[in-house]
């Protein structure tokens, strides 16, 4: 069982999908302005994660290789179309806010990329809990990012007022910065430098070195 | 090879995974689909009701929209028509169908439309004794990035404003988006449309000058979204002007409509 811990715990700060693989970073720019959108993406991938990747890894056996790519996104675009169609129903505020970035989830890295990287190769529960774990490292990144946007860019958390702004008579001027999708880029880097400064491991080689200074010397 | 290669097998998996995930994809849209138009029913009556600023919490948006009356406007005309049922009619798709829009001049396209269409949805509001007390019109316009769709209401004489909002743009967060601002919104009612017959109504730049003579008729701007401010004045004048609504609430006044 430890490694059914292990595989659902990995992927949130040791083998984080965004912080680590860099994956799936598109909708974190894009979402994560409110916190309440936010956790409704996080609970939408990590869902889809999650059966998509039981789907693969239940006919991991009789899948083609010559397509399996293509086997795996029929498996996401319909998970991705019966929670689309779910918001619409049920949570209709939120969907129209999420609008196209529900569909996007069909092309998210990181949940094709564990259907390929895990699903294929393992049995059902654990590509679960692969999916789960993943799911949830996204959300974490997700979270932060987004408590950090909504609570200095318009000074609320879950549209609940936290800093009363000046236009509505109170003393906290919002950074308009970071309610625009770039502001998720620095806020996503400084997450990867801290994870990375506390995990050394999580460090990259680096591509090339700097030679070290020689004079140029006469020639003979 | 591995026997999952084979022509036959890739051509099994590919029909037998796409018929189990189309009954899933298609049981879920056809159990769902009651739920969600109820939804959007629901949330267009809501944005009508916000934008004449009558929205209760306290009551359902379908006790409060009892007192709306859907009616249809032929734009070329300014009278009440038929030719389409109100509640059925897709105003934004027949603005797309040659049959049912005209094409507008760059002259006359203000609000950035490009097709107005024959017919308009209008919803008024009416009391206890029937006479009309807010017009309730649709309209739209491009701003910075995208076109903001909302309704603008009026008060009873067609020329003052009764509140205003949007129920749908992609303007920038903070800056062109502030035009959900309830603060900015709430400075709109009791302010006057027309001036000598023509479309006053419009923001201006910074604040308005309570003093100036022509204060009834601006509204605050928005500040750093000089370009959706002047989105929302040319939406506002298209709609409420010659090639908008105004031969109807001409119309509406002298009872001719």
């Amino acid at each position: 069982m430890d490694t059914m811990k292990e595989t659902l715990t990995q992927p949130i700060f040791k083998n984080n999908p965004i912080a680590l693989q860099v994956l799936g970073i598109c909708s974190a720019l894009a979402v994560t302005s409110s916190l309440q959108v936010t956790l409704v993406m996080c609970v939408a991938l990590t869902f889809v994660a999650a059966f998509a990747n039981v789907g693969v890894s239940l006919i991991r056996n009789h899948i083609p290789g010559s397509i399996r790519i293509i086997v795996q996104m029929v498996i996401i675009a319909s998970l991705v179309i019966v929670v689309d169609e779910f918001l619409k129903a049920y949570a209709y505020e939120i969907s129209k806010q999420l609008s196209v970035f529900v569909g996007l989830i069909i092309t998210n890295c990181i949940v094709m990329g564990r259907a390929q990287a895990y699903a294929m190769y393992n049995k059902p529960f654990p590509s679960f809990v692969d999916g789960l774990g993943n799911g949830l490292g996204y959300s974490v990144v997700l979270i932060c990012v987004a408590v950090v946007r909504e609570l200095l860019g318009s000074g609320k958390l879950m549209g609940v007022e936290i800093l009363p702004l000046v236009t509505d008579g109170g003393w906290y001027v919002p950074n308009g910065l970071l309610l625009l999708p770039p502001s998720a880029f620095f806020l996503i880097g400084l997450f990867i430098w801290a994870l990375r400064s506390l995990d050394k491991e999580q460090v990259e080689e680096p591509d090339y070195k700097m030679a070290s200074h020689t004079p140029a010397r006469e020639g003979v | 090879m591995s026997a999952n290669d084979s022509i036959g097998k890739t051509l099994t998996v590919a029909l037998l995974l796409c018929i189990v995930c189309s009954i899933v994809v298609s049981t879920a849209a056809v159990v769902l689909k009651p739920a969600q138009e109820t939804n959007q029913e629901l949330d267009r009556k809501r944005n009508i009701l916000a934008a004449a600023g009558m929205l209760d919490e306290s009551q359902t948006v379908e006790e409060q929209f009892a007192r709306v009356t859907t009616r249809v406007v032929d734009l070329r005309t300014g009278k009440f028509s038929d030719a389409v049922e109100p509640g059925n009619y897709q105003q934004l798709k027949a603005a797309k169908d040659p049959q049912m829009s005209q094409a507008l001049s760059p002259a006359e396209d203000k609000a950035n439309i490009s097709r107005r269409e024959h017919y308009a949805e209008v919803y008024l509001v009416e009391n206890e004794q029937g006479a009309v007390e807010k017009i309730i019109l649709p309209v739209r316009g491009y701003g910075l990035w995208s076109t903001l769709y909302g309704f603008i209401a009026l008060e009873e004489d067609a020329n003052t404003v009764a509140g205003l909002g949007f129920y749908d743009h992609g303007e920038t967060p903070g800056l062109g988006g502030e035009v959900d601002n309830p603060r900015w919104k709430a400075s709109w009612p009791g302010k006057k449309v027309y001036r000598d017959g023509e479309v006053e109504l419009g923001l201006v730049k910074g604040s308005v000058d309570p003093s100036s003579p022509k204060a009834d008729w601006q509204v605050d701007g928005l500040s750093g979204a000089t370009l959706t401010a002047r989105g929302v004045t040319n939406l506002v004048q298209f709609w409420l002007g010659e090639n908008g609504f105004e031969p109807f609430l001409e119309n509406l006044k002298t009872g001719e409509a």
